[in-house]
């Protein structure tokens, strides 16, 4: 175990700012892209769901 | 469905990080800052990984005029241009301890930026189009032709006099690495091809329905409520 305290471990040897920007900025880009692609999908199911509604309601007449 | 790449990077993830923070020991020169390697080198090879798979599928959906072919390259744009903005960015953080600066325009930075603009040339060529199938012709065309960036930027280190190290990990002599640290790093670039399958044929499934969507079979499908 190379860490003592959680202080430490934050502080990474003086690294911190080095190394947690990197994770952090990472985790971002990660969460955004994911968050994008399920976004990109609900707008689909929403358009869909719309253009759906409207066939349904002219088929029906 | 059951998301099979999704919890395989997701376990990948945690074991990498664990063994990368609390087994890999701390580095005699670099002290801690060399742990950026856990997210810097996968990055790296998934941008140049990607961008090459995408080369060959826009190729193929080019050639054979296969639409899937050429939506599956589209799909794959966007997570490359994101390990490769990862790749300079946790590079320019590991630079600025270790080299003092954040950039230089060395070789293998100066041919890793470049593939970030051809990421994005490709997919802002794709949008500029407004028909999907002229799209994908004309996006075919700048990625085939950007591939022969990827060599540059693999051999680079070996070409010119760069700045950046030399490959420590290569297929034909023994790595020049700690083995945990090397199993950590291994690790995670297995999470991130996991990790880079499930959001790329995620994405994938979103624009064929976005395509198809007129089609029979999408309203067939809606009419389950499975889109």
């Amino acid at each position: 175990m190379n860490w003592s305290d959680l202080s430490e471990f934050f502080s990474m040897g003086g690294y911190g700012f080095y190394v947690w920007g990197s994770y952090v900025v990472t985790l971002v880009c990660i969460v955004g892209e994911i968050l994008l692609i399920s976004n990109r999908h609900r707008t689909l199911e929403r358009q869909h769901g719309l253009i759906f509604d409207i066939n349904r309601k002219r088929d029906n007449k | 469905m059951t998301p099979i790449f999704a919890f395989a990077a997701v376990i990948l993830l945690v074991a990498g990080l664990y063994i990368g923070f609390f087994v890999a020991p701390t580095d005699f020169q670099q002290g801690e800052a060399y742990r950026i390697i856990f997210i810097h080198v996968p990055a790296a090879w998934m941008s140049m990984f990607l961008y090459v798979v995408m080369a060959f599928w826009a190729g193929i959906g080019l050639a054979f005029n296969t639409r899937l072919s050429s939506m599956f390259a589209t799909a794959i744009a966007p997570t490359g241009a994101m390990f490769t903005f990862i790749a300079l960015w946790t590079g320019a953080l590991w630079g600025k301890p270790m080299w003092g600066t954040w950039w230089v325009w060395d070789a293998r930075l100066t041919s890793e930026l470049i593939l970030l603009f051809l990421y994005i040339g490709f997919m802002s060529l794709q949008a500029a189009i407004d028909d999907p199938r002229r799209a994908d012709k004309a996006g075919a065309i700048i990625a085939l032709v950007g591939v022969v960036n990827i060599p540059i930027i693999y051999f680079s280190v070996q070409w010119w006099n760069t700045l950046h190290q030399g490959a420590s990990v290569s297929v034909n002599q023994a790595p020049s690495m700690a083995t945990t640290m090397l199993v950590g790093m291994l690790v995670m670039v297995l999470a991130s091809w996991m990790y880079s399958i499930a959001v790329i044929l995620k994405r994938t499934r979103v624009i064929i329905l976005e395509r198809e969507s007129h089609t029979a079979w999408v309203a067939e499908l809606q009419k389950k409520g499975t889109v």
